[in-house]
């Protein structure tokens, strides 16, 4: 990758956005596993408000950097992370940063549907409960209610609350992850491809359903599906190798890819 | 892999006739060469069960008769002129009163029992008639009248020990002719005891002081019971397991958990697998080093044999427990993680309820393995012969007791044959025992267990 065509993306998208504040900032992270480098120096901003779909083939360190969002990778043995990355312009990397604060206010929803093997309503009184969001039993109902609702899964699910989350179908059970995960009011929900593991039918409620997120929350979301990435999203960052290949505005990118890997991957010649 | 193997034979018949009705020479090998693991599985099946029938075959037909004790019914009339000389009931002159003062009185009571049931024997002497009765009844005897000093003057009904010899003659162990061999019995009194028999004295009936009295010495097999064996085993469970299982489940949640992996973690990682392995005795001089001779607890005590078995017990509980704990799917901790959960909470909310089944059946296991263990308890002195019953918990754990299996151990080494029966007879309740916990292992599993 050279850097005049990098600063030149950056460039671009910024002047594209310049009506929207970015939420999250990626500056020159690199991400190592061990002695091995799974991510290099990827500069990426994330803007308020609008889904940001992160593709590439597999292996590409697009699920790595998502991680990287709300620390995630911490969890992994010997992995670790460079350079800077800021949430409202605090650097999450922080070491006085409290990590389960940062995780509160950035949820995630992850590839396999992982409801915790108690009923729908415990699911989701969970995250409201450990954080003492809510005072009394009254608000507890109120805030699952309203989080099911969110996640259009309230009408489906009002009667059996008191059931297994496990019981539900995985459609239903990822829709009933992302009630989890805005439960907690976070203001950014990273998806690892949250609907690989659906049918089309699920899929098309779960994509509906980030739209309508949109308007309240700031949305990443890693993709293997070309087409996911073009319904959902409003910005697409392709990435290779580790590398950022390019990010810009979703139909740019995929009608007008600077960068001929992208044009390869959108139109199906490697990946 | 069975539709392409299908798939390629139709074609394959297809094209060279080949039917699927007749066998090629490899299929024929291979369809024989399973056909003789499977007669090999089975034959190794019908060993072990085999194996298992026997012992338990074994066992029940030397023990079972351990469960029964034959009794007779003496009305003892208690002499006050021989039991209370001062006639004022003092319990301190009752007290000095050795068993040596009873005897008398029970010979006394079993030739009236003798007239009144106008048995008579050739060549019994009247002196030896009374030997029938257990050499362990003049102490029961004495003990029920330091109860009851108000009962010297009358005459009590008792349901006495028969002598072991006697015992073992309803039993099949002794018969006639090896009565005119033995010292201890002779062929006028197994008569005398087959006499009493008949007029309904003498009774074999369900012996419950078996699991409630102390041992007793070699003389005496049939008063030998398993009491302190079975409250001394009791007393190191439960030290095991208030000591084993929250050190052995807080040490798998830390190593499992939150350790980073790194050379210290192996060391000790590689040290508790081999921990597992090692020899039980090498524990026992271990626990004799350290608890007795260092820290210097006392000898036989449950205290030691408690702390040496929850040292051999940790690493089962430990291996157990982080097994349960890397079967419960990572995805749960993400998603605890995911909505912001400390490490702690994920832990103990989410991860360590679905190991809990796990870690139940693993500590219960590892405290059946303690129950059996023999060998480091006869290094820590709990071989030694106690009569004595241990106080209550706490104190008791510092009195000397005895254990089960080392109570078999200690009566297979007497020379009376009927200690050879109890010894069988301790082995069976050693062995409910264990299958109480494996089945409560079993029980809790099922009840704990949950699908995610």
């Amino acid at each position: 990758m050279n850097e005049m065509t990098e600063t030149a993306t950056e460039a671009a998208v910024n002047a594209a956005a310049s009506n929207r504040s970015v939420k999250m900032r990626g500056d020159k992270v690199g991400v190592f596993y061990g002695e091995k480098q799974a991510l290099f120096d990827v500069d990426l901003d994330i803007y308020e408000h609008e889904v940001t779909a992160l593709i590439g083939p597999s292996g590409c360190g697009k699920s790595t950097f998502l991680r990287c969002l709300n620390r995630m990778n911490d969890t992994i043995d010997g992995c670790r992370v460079t350079g800077k990355l800021t949430l409202d312009s605090e650097n999450i990397y922080d070491p006085k940063i409290d990590v389960v604060e940062l995780r509160a206010r950035v949820g995630m929803v992850f590839q396999k549907p992982n409801p915790f093997p108690k009923s729908i309503f415990e699911n989701i009184a969970y995250g409201p409960r450990i954080h003492g969001l809510v005072k009394s039993k009254g608000d507890l109902d109120e805030v699952v209610a309203i989080s099911l609702q969110k996640a259009g899964l309230f009408e489906e699910v009002k009667d059996r609350l008191n059931e297994p989350g496990t019981g539900l179908s995985g459609g239903q059970q990822q829709r009933l992850c992302i009630a989890r995960a805005i439960a907690v009011s976070p203001e950014v929900i990273l998806m690892d491809e949250p609907c690989s593991a659906l049918d089309p039918i699920a899929t098309a409620k779960v994509e509906e359903l980030i739209d309508e997120l949109r308007e309240n929350y700031t949305i990443v979301i890693v993709t293997h599906s070309m087409q996911q990435a073009a319904r959902v999203s409003q910005r697409t960052a392709m990435f290779h190798l580790g590398n950022l290949v390019e990010v810009d505005a979703t139909d740019v990118i995929f009608t007008n890819p600077s960068d001929p890997k992208t044009q390869d991957y959108i139109t199906g010649r490697y990946g | 892999m069975t539709d392409i193997a299908d798939q390629s034979v139709s074609t394959a018949a297809a094209t060279t006739g080949r039917s699927l009705l007749q066998r090629g020479e490899h299929a024929k090998r291979r369809a024989a060469s399973e056909t003789r693991f499977r007669m090999l599985g089975l034959v190794a099946v019908m060993i072990g069960i085999l194996a298992v029938v026997g012992l338990l075959a074994s066992i029940l037909s030397n023990g079972v008769s351990s469960f029964f004790q034959t009794y007779v019914t003496v009305d003892i009339y208690l002499n006050p002129a021989k039991l209370d000389k001062t006639g004022n009931r003092d319990p301190e002159a009752l007290q000095k009163v050795t068993t040596f003062a009873y005897a008398p009185l029970i010979s006394a009571a079993v030739e009236k029992l003798i007239e009144t049931h106008g048995i008579e024997i050739e060549g019994l002497k009247p002196k030896d008639a009374a030997k029938i009765i257990s050499k362990e009844a003049p102490a029961s005897v004495r003990n029920y009248v330091l109860a009851h000093p108000s009962k010297i003057g009358e005459t009590v009904k008792f349901d006495l020990l028969a002598d072991g010899r006697v015992d073992g003659y309803y039993k099949g162990r002794v018969t006639m002719d090896s009565a005119k061999l033995d010292r201890n019995i002779s062929p006028e009194r197994l008569e005398l005891a087959d006499k009493l028999k008949h007029a309904g004295v003498l009774k074999t009936r369900f012996n419950w002081s078996f699991f409630t009295a102390p041992d007793a010495s070699d003389t005496r097999p049939e008063a030998a019971g398993l009491g302190v064996a079975i409250l001394g085993s009791a007393y190191m469970m439960i030290i095991v397991l208030v000591l084993s299982l929250p050190l052995g489940v807080a040490a798998s949640i830390y190593l499992e958990e939150f350790a980073v992996q790194n050379f210290f973690t192996d060391i000790i990682e590689v040290n508790i697998a081999n921990l597992a392995a090692v020899p039980s005795i090498v524990f026992g001089i271990l626990g004799l080093a350290i608890f007795i001779n260092f820290a210097g607890l006392p000898q036989s005590a449950p205290i030691v044999g408690g702390l040496v078995l929850t040292l051999m017990t940790l690493p089962t509980i430990i291996i157990a427990t982080r097994a349960a704990l890397k079967a419960v799917p990572p995805s749960i901790r993400e998603a605890a993680l995911g909505v912001g959960a400390s490490k702690m909470q994920a832990t103990f909310h989410h991860v360590l309820p679905l190991a809990m089944p796990g870690i139940l059946t693993g500590t219960i296991i590892g405290l059946a393995q303690a129950l059996g263990e023999t060998a480091p308890l006869l290094l820590i002195g709990m071989v030694a012969f106690v009569r004595e019953f241990p106080g209550a918990p706490p104190e008791g754990f510092f009195d000397p007791a005895s254990a089960l299996p080392v109570q078999v151990y200690n009566w297979t080494t007497r020379g009376d044959p009927a200690f050879v029966e109890r010894a069988s007879g301790a082995i069976i309740v050693l062995l409910v025992f264990l299958i109480i916990m494996n089945g409560l292992a079993i029980m809790l599993r099922r009840r704990f267990e949950r699908r995610w």
